[in-house]
């Protein structure tokens, strides 16, 4: 751009404003341009076989647990399933890089992930049953609620870590988002907070392709989700979201840096929702066949099966003994779904104060004449005991 | 601890003259006593706050523990939500009232919902500092009186002091409890003396109890936080009347003391709801359908409401017009038409 000088200009000296100087070196944070990957190239050569075969056992335990999930919304046993079937490799290395004291912030489609993390396979899906919102503790397992809402739990995981941190505990907060929540203002006051905090934060951010139908060039116009990670002044990484080696590798970088009080990093992993949003949702009003199709050439599952095949790391009875392994953990969810849930009505009031209040004790009372008369009529405490 | 033994703790310096010297007080005893206490919000630090509440709190306790945060009240409160979750008590402030609307959806699904969602296992201890309501000729934003969405969100306790005692004692009750309060601070009472406030008990309340604050026969005017003193003062206009008005201050929205003034209601048999925030779809509409169900065959008239008007917050040179003062409640109280001493 040329500035055209006014008559007269010559006699004017501008100068720059007093105190500019730049905050950051926007170098180091750029992402490469194309996203990282080791399966298939000379990177696994570093890859920790034992690590990539308990990778695969996982990731295959996952795909069923998806399909497992996805059929017992067909029974009308949860009232919904938003399927990772695609993106197990996020959700497998999200979970196993993470040490014990640390803290997993996923969102309503990373039942994967907790469950990775060791969280009970049924408690896992309480909410998605709809017998409660949350079926576990946060604070046994480090994981906080499968959030619904977009991207607000990222600025809880800004606020954990940051407090871990002013405790001196060496805890990494490792949030989970999808690529429509990146348009949120929470993903924005999250990054811009760990930022300036530098908390010991790791944000990932499963780019999938769609946020419901919407696809991402509608949802951004920055070269990549990655690059957003410059302007708070963190590093973003870009990564193949399908390897799951390279998202391990990626993430565990990202964690180890946090640790070490180097504050925060913004991961893009690049994947793709196999399944639609949810089984409500019809995926083929807004993508084509072709493109699910090119999908299904880079499984992650695929992936990292010829690269330990090949490397004769696994052999038929490998793949049989996961494939079997997986079964059981599917059988066993299948049973345990399979019975209905005791409730107590009388919980709707427990858990709203910590003492309640004199207008809940009051509505409690009420609902508890309901539930004698209920019971009354039918000869039967259908509506569970309340005691 | 008792609210009464805390405030007992201030033996050894001045007694707060204004609501906002109470204030800060509380903050720094409680963050003295408690080393999970945190402070954080938009210029809390090196400033003081706007109105000077968090005066001194950074260079006593640190940038740790009184922290200036980026401008942004939805990473406020979501921040505070993730420092409760590992242990903290973090005291956020918004700087007005209208202020806090970006965070209102921190506040509505997690900060109210965390202990439910997670069966009871995850408390978060927050208290949110909001000044609010109009009478300082600030311009438009900075008067709302946002306490009917609180109020109607499930999981908040939603509290406002009117008294100095009171602003030392419900702060530092809020912020030792185990769930989340809105913490309402009527800035047009923060410096205030404590002149107006009659015999302030220095032990002070716990949440969720509303005091009698004037004794009466004739009617009871319930009001709470900037319209305490308007009540107070119309009262001692109606004497000149002949009318005898009891004064309720609610102190807590959220819990609501039903007992208290369905007492005092019984008593005098007639009532008006006092509140500068609008009327309708506002706090008076559901104490008054309260009271009515309660106290119907003692009410000797309907339960009438004196409030804002229906209108967004004027400003400030028309303000004034807006606010119910003495007059519109004597003219309630009128409206009553009682016969007098009968």
């Amino acid at each position: 751009m040329t500035v055209q000088e006014l008559p007269g200009a010559a006699a004017y000296r501008p100068t720059p404003p007093p105190a500019w100087k730049p905050l950051t070196d926007p170098a180091p944070l750029l992402p490469d341009p194309e996203p990282y990957r080791v399966l298939g190239t000379d990177a696994v050569a570093d890859a920790d076989p034992e690590l990539l075969l308990r990778l695969y056992a996982e990731l295959v335990r996952g795909r069923r647990y998806n399909a497992q999930a996805t059929a017992l919304t067909k029974q009308g046993r949860l009232a919904v399933y938003p399927s990772s079937t695609g993106q197990e490799a996020c959700e497998i290395a999200a979970a196993l890089v993470l040490e014990e004291r640390d803290w997993l912030f996923p969102s309503y489609r990373d039942t994967l992930a907790a469950v990775a993390r060791g969280l009970d396979p049924v408690e896992a899906l309480t909410l998605l049953r709809g017998d409660w919102h949350t079926g576990y503790d946060p604070r046994e397992h480090r994981i906080a609620p499968l959030c619904t809402p977009l991207a607000t739990q990222l600025p809880h995981a800004v606020g954990l870590a940051h407090a871990a941190r002013l405790k001196g505990d060496d805890v990494v907060a490792l949030a989970m988002v999808g690529d429509g929540g990146t348009s949120e203002g929470d993903f924005h006051e999250a990054l811009n907070f760990a930022a300036v905090w530098r908390a010991p934060v790791v944000f990932l951010v499963q780019n999938n392709g769609f946020a419901i139908s919407v696809p991402l060039a509608k949802q951004t116009a920055a070269p990549s989700l990655a690059h957003k990670a410059v302007g708070y002044g963190m590093p973003g990484r870009l990564v193949d979201g399908n390897d799951v080696a390279a998202v391990h590798q990626v993430l565990g970088e990202a964690v180890a840096r946090a640790r070490a009080g180097g504050g925060p990093t913004l991961v893009e992993a690049v994947t793709y929702r196999m399944d639609a949003h949810t089984n409500a949702d019809d995926a083929t009003r807004y993508r084509g066949e072709s493109e699910v199709e090119a999908w299904r050439a880079h499984d992650p599952i695929q992936l990292l099966e010829r690269e330990l095949t090949a490397r004769g790391l696994l052999g038929e009875d490998g793949i049989e003994e996961a494939r079997a392994a997986a079964e059981r953990m599917a059988a066993g969810l299948r049973e345990q779904m399979n019975a209905d849930p005791v409730l107590d009505p009388m919980d709707l009031f427990a858990h709203v104060y910590a003492e309640q209040t004199a207008q809940l004790r009051e509505q409690a009372a009420r609902l508890r004449v309901e539930l004698d008369a209920e019971q009354g009529q039918d000869g039967t405490s259908g509506a569970g005991d309340g005691r | 601890m008792t609210t009464a033994a805390m405030a007992g703790e201030q033996t050894d310096k001045a007694k707060p003259a204004t609501m906002a010297q109470a204030l800060g007080r509380a903050l720094r005893d409680s963050m003295a006593e408690d080393p999970t206490v945190h402070v954080l919000g938009e210029d809390v630090g090196t400033l003081g706050g706007v109105f000077r509440i968090t005066d001194g709190l950074a260079k006593e306790f640190g940038d740790d523990r009184c922290t200036d945060t980026p401008l942004a009240e939805a990473g406020i409160l979501g921040a505070a939500v993730g420092m409760a979750m590992y242990g903290l008590r973090p005291v956020v402030e918004m700087q007005f009232d209208a202020f806090a609307y970006p965070a209102f959806e921190q506040l509505i699904s997690h900060v109210a919902k965390m202990r439910n969602r997670t069966g009871g296992a995850m408390p978060l201890p927050i208290t949110v500092r909001v000044p609010y309501g109009g009478g300082i000729g600030g311009v438009e934003h900075h008067s709302d009186s946002s306490e009917a969405y609180y109020m109607a969100t499930p999981g908040l306790h939603v509290v406002t002091p009117a008294t100095v005692d009171d602003a030392y004692g419900l702060l530092r009750a809020s912020i030792a409890s185990d769930d989340p309060v809105i913490f309402l601070e009527p800035k047009r009472l923060y410096w205030s003396k404590a002149a107006w406030s009659p015999d302030a008990p220095v032990e002070v309340e716990p949440i969720g109890r509303a005091v009698v604050r004037r004794p009466g026969r004739s009617a009871t005017l319930i009001t709470y936080g900037p319209s305490l003193p308007v009540c107070l003062e119309a009262a001692e206009a109606a004497v000149e009347e002949g009318w005898d008005l009891e004064v309720v201050d609610l102190r807590s929205l959220v819990p609501f003391d039903d007992e208290t003034v369905a007492a005092s209601v019984r008593r005098t048999g007639r009532a008006v709801v006092v509140h500068e925030s609008s009327g309708f779809g506002g706090p008076g509409g559901e104490i008054a359908a309260r009271v009515t169900e309660r106290c119907f065959h003692h009410l000797e008239a309907p339960v009438l409401r004196v409030a804002g008007f229906d209108i967004p917050y004027p400003p400030p040179m028309l303000e004034r017009h807006h606010l119910p003062g003495v007059d519109r409640v004597l003219d309630a109280v009128a409206r009553l038409q009682w016969e007098a001493e009968s």
